[in-house]
């Protein structure tokens, strides 16, 4: 059954239809405290087709976060292209989940509230915003959970909770930054399976941003390295293991192992760049 | 073995709820201790003479003064309506106060330019002894109500303003990111996200203001008025009774810690979300 869904939603790349989001020479540049300009993101071309799952990876800094604030129309490029199913973006899309790297739940709101805030912000009347709620609720495995506030959870319930308050929107495009970081190996396993799962009885295309090799691999349809900041496209990787696929056992896959050593040799010498910067910046 | 271990840790648990008990009500016996070694020395070194009862008065003096206020009234008539009046003063002053507190603090922190233009204004205002603007408020408003409402408030008003805003301030700028692509509008954002986040701060801000608040009634009476505990005070000082300055003092402090307790209440009820503190026990 799981087969079934994965092949039905599966958008063949360059299929005629405009990809659901392009960056053409993207850059980013933001003028520091003390007056200097700061080139965060230089140069950087992508272009993510309508169903896929796209991972960016990159050293610490390289500026994979701003790509996100970019797509999202939280922040303005500074200069090149940055389109959303066609159209350039000016403010923050309608059709767009983010998933933010931190813990940004409303301390105030229970489980029930947060995931039917974007329903409630967009109008949708409460007694239909909660029944919808319940049910991707349940779809997160929280039910029973409703009347809790986030201080209550577990970090693993409170990342369910996050994903199913940007899921319940139906977005095209769903944005995820670094989410799963904050969590201890085994949840963030179970996590990257559930997000698959979830993400397959949809027709979103996703740009997951990571600094986990293995992350963005399992869960990828393509994988773009970049390079050490300011950031730009290293390299594209096309991931052809087949889907379904479980994130906990894939590793041990033999073209597993062979994309990702394709790929870390690519991207290891970012990271020593990276790496002998920060060492030097104290 | 596992019962065993079971055993042993509920003998723990009731243990650490035993030594939680003890440890409470030791602290309750030593505030009444507190209590009666201060109260009781002040007693016997006034009556022993070692200092001058006239100045410095004495604890049964001054009980028998609210008595006598209670039973038989004031010299400015019955002392419910000297405490109902100075309670309206501060209860008024404190309900304006807060609520333009509240909505300068979240204009100027939602509006940059708002807080940019106005900023040194309310920084001059906020410099001034505002204690002195009650010699300004009887001249403008006269002996009555209005003018100790208009210094209370204005004690208020900044140590709402300035929570206010600064809770504004602290909102973090991701939750407000994530409500905007949850479709929040402006509007939304404000009284959905910022006000409940900065709700904690300007709680915080209601326990000293209300404070203020009697201060202003209080000195706005002492400066001018015909009634009122502060005008009590007023009058005690210029007869020289001692015992009438602290009684009313007492009395004030009682007012005060009710309202503290109200704004706790209130507190709590507010903000149900926030994790209770828990009281760990070394077991």
């Amino acid at each position: 059954m799981e087969t079934a869904i994965s092949s039905e939603r599966v958008t063949a790349p360059g299929s005629g239809a405009t990809p659901a989001i392009e960056l053409v020479g993207a850059a980013k540049r933001f003028r520091t405290p003390s007056g200097d300009v700061y080139t965060a993101l230089h140069d950087f071309s992508l272009s993510v087709h309508r169903g896929e799952f796209v991972s960016i990876v990159g050293p610490t800094g390289c500026g994979k976060s701003t790509t996100l604030s970019l797509i999202s129309g939280l922040a303005p490029a500074s200069a090149g292209e940055v389109r959303v199913m066609g159209e350039p973006v000016t403010a923050i899309g309608k059709q767009l989940g983010y998933v933010f790297q931190g813990d940004v739940l409303f301390p105030w709101k229970s489980v029930m509230g947060t995931v039917s805030a974007g329903l409630r912000f967009r109008g949708v009347a409460k007694r239909e915003a909660q029944e919808r709620a319940r049910e991707w609720i349940a779809k997160v495995g929280l039910s029973g959970f409703e009347d809790h506030y986030p201080h209550q959870l577990s970090g693993g319930m409170r990342k369910r909770t996050a994903l199913a308050q940007s899921l319940i929107t139906s977005p095209e495009i769903l944005l995820m930054d670094e989410p799963f970081s904050a969590l201890d190996v085994q949840t963030r396993t179970l996590m990257e399976d559930e997000l698959l799962e979830l993400w397959s009885s949809t027709s979103a295309s996703v740009v997951f941003v990571t600094h986990d090799l293995e992350e963005a691999i399992a869960l990828s349809d393509r994988v773009c390295v970049m390079t050490a900041g300011p950031g730009t496209v290293k390299g594209i990787y096309d991931i052809d293991l087949p889907r379904p696929r479980h994130v906990s056992e894939i590793r041990f896959d033999t073209r597993f192992v062979e994309l990702y050593r394709d790929i870390w040799e690519n991207l290891r010498d970012e990271v020593l760049l990276s790496y002998e910067r920060a060492k030097s910046n104290g | 073995m596992a019962s065993l271990a079971h055993a042993a840790l509920d003998e723990g648990v009731a243990a650490a709820r035993i030594k939680v008990r003890r440890h409470k009500q030791l602290v309750m016996v030593l505030r009444i201790a507190f209590a009666v070694v201060m109260l009781g020395s002040w007693e016997i070194l006034s009556r022993t003479k070692t200092i001058d009862p006239f100045f410095f008065g004495r604890p049964s003096e001054i009980g028998h003064k609210i008595w006598v206020w209670a039973t038989v009234g004031t010299p400015d008539g019955p002392l419910w309506e000297q405490v109902r009046i100075t309670m309206e003063e501060a209860l008024l002053g404190f309900g304006i106060g807060v609520g333009a507190g509240i909505v300068f603090g979240l204009a100027l922190g939602r509006i940059r330019l708002l807080a940019e233009v106005l900023g040194p204004y309310i920084k001059a205002a906020n410099s001034i002894p505002r204690v002195v603007l009650g010699s300004i408020f009887i001249i403008w408003l006269g002996l009555g109500l209005p003018s100790k409402v208009a210094l209370a408030f204005v004690l208020v008003f900044f140590v709402v303003f300035f929570n206010a805003f600064q809770g504004v301030r602290e909102v973090n700028e991701d939750v407000i990111a994530n409500a905007r692509i949850l479709g929040a509008n402006r509007r939304q954002v404000t009284t959905q996200v910022v006000l409940p986040s900065a709700l904690t701060w300007i709680i915080a801000s209601l326990h000293t203001s209300f404070g203020f608040a009697l201060v202003g009634a209080v000195v706005g009476e002492f400066i001018g008025s015909i009634h009122g505990l502060g005008h009590l005070i007023a009058f005690a000082q210029g007869t020289f009774d001692t015992n009438g300055v602290f009684a009313a003092m007492f009395i004030l402090a009682v007012i005060a810690l009710g309202a503290e307790f109200l704004i706790t209440a209130l507190e709590n009820r507010l903000i149900t979300w926030r994790p209770s503190r828990r009281d760990e026990v070394a077991l």
